[in-house]
């Protein structure tokens, strides 16, 4: 039958995937923030699936490292994946990554996590140097080298 | 909790499946319940299916291959991966891992570098480097290319026939006259370039 069949394309087109939101808080290059005029929005196939703020987005992730036994498969996953979106972990969710890896005794991975996150930066060089200024008291407290540190950061 | 962490506990029980179940049935959810469906299976398959304690005791029969086995990559999407770089460790490198349990500002930057060195093979700076492969590559394909025109000079002298006898200049004189005369291509093509009062090429 015809309409069942536009009923479904039409329900699929609106159903379309929305473009990525960027949540990554440090915004070094100019992004329309997710609260953009309401007009353009209502125009585009967003997803209807519920829309995550940046800070719901960062508590999760704080929340997720800051687990008391976390275990290395769960850092090591939980880092990945953090890895694989699109942003910048901010400083709150590394400084609860590095606290767990002191929790699993792991200073290795620690300064691993730093290099990651300069390389998730790319272009942006001004990104990482923040990063370091605002983790510098964890850093020091629990005695994490940065990669600079250790001649790491050249080839 | 949130949707990751519940995801990774279904993760985690499914991962366990070699501890010990009553009904030798593991459900995804983790329940090893009592269905009805599931103790008549155990019952009737009770050596043909493998059963989780059957799996355990094969387990010291069967070589295990090391590409079953979860390996180290350096990948800048992967900064952790799931097996650290040296396996086997020194003496000094045990010694070394267990100053690791205590304190890291008593650890000097040789020492913090040997426990990075252990975990990981290249720092991101190192993976990330390029080299000058691809001027070996593009230079080796040149010169392979430009050596084939050897080979075609040679074939050119050496395997070809002579040319057909059209191709001679008498012969294309007269052809191109022919054309000329038939008024080929008149408005925008060939005889259109031919100025036939003065009898020569139009200028």
């Amino acid at each position: 039958d015809a309409l069942p069949i536009s009923t479904m394309l039409g329900a699929a087109l609106r159903r379309c995937a929305s473009v990525g939101s960027l949540r990554g808080l440090l915004h070094s290059r100019l992004v329309p923030p997710s609260t953009s005029s309401p007009v353009a929005v209502a125009a585009r196939c967003y997803s209807h699936a519920k829309h995550e703020s940046d800070e719901e987005f960062d508590a999760r992730w704080v929340t997720y490292f800051n687990k008391p036994d976390i275990d290395a498969w769960e850092l090591r996953k939980g880092m990945n994946t953090l890895i694989g979106y699109d942003l910048v972990p901010e400083p709150k969710i590394i400084d609860a990554a590095l606290r767990a890896c002191r929790r699993l005794n792991d200073l290795a991975s620690a300064i691993r996590i730093l290099e990651a996150v300069k390389d998730k930066a790319g272009p942006h060089k001004d990104i990482y140097p923040y990063v370091i200024q605002e983790l510098r008291p964890t850093l020091d407290e629990l005695g994490v080298a940065t990669p600079e540190e250790l001649g790491l950061d050249k080839a | 909790t949130t949707l990751f962490r519940s995801g990774h506990a279904r993760w985690f029980r499914a991962v366990s499946s070699l501890s010990p179940c009553p009904s030798g049935v593991l459900r995804a959810d983790g329940s090893g319940g009592r269905m009805l469906a599931s103790r008549a299976l155990s019952l009737i398959g009770k050596r043909t299916l493998s059963t989780s304690v059957g799996l355990r005791a094969h387990a010291g029969v069967v070589k295990v291959e090391s590409y079953t086995l979860p390996s180290y990559e350096d990948n800048r999407a992967v900064p952790l991966p799931d097996v650290a770089y040296v396996g086997q460790l020194t003496a000094e490198q045990n010694a070394l891992k267990e100053k690791e349990k205590g304190s890291w500002t008593s650890l000097n930057n040789n020492e913090k570098l040997e426990l990075y060195r252990i975990k990981f093979h290249e720092s991101y700076a190192q993976m990330n480097q390029g080299s000058n492969e691809w001027k070996t590559v593009c230079g080796g394909a040149l010169i392979f290319i430009g050596l084939t025109a050897f080979i075609v000079l040679w074939q050119r002298k050496y395997v070809y026939g002579p040319v057909p006898h059209t191709f001679s200049e008498d012969w294309t004189a007269m052809q191109t006259k022919r054309m000329l005369d038939m008024r080929m291509n008149p408005i925008q093509g060939f005889a259109s370039k031919w100025d036939y009062d003065k009898n020569e090429w139009k200028k």
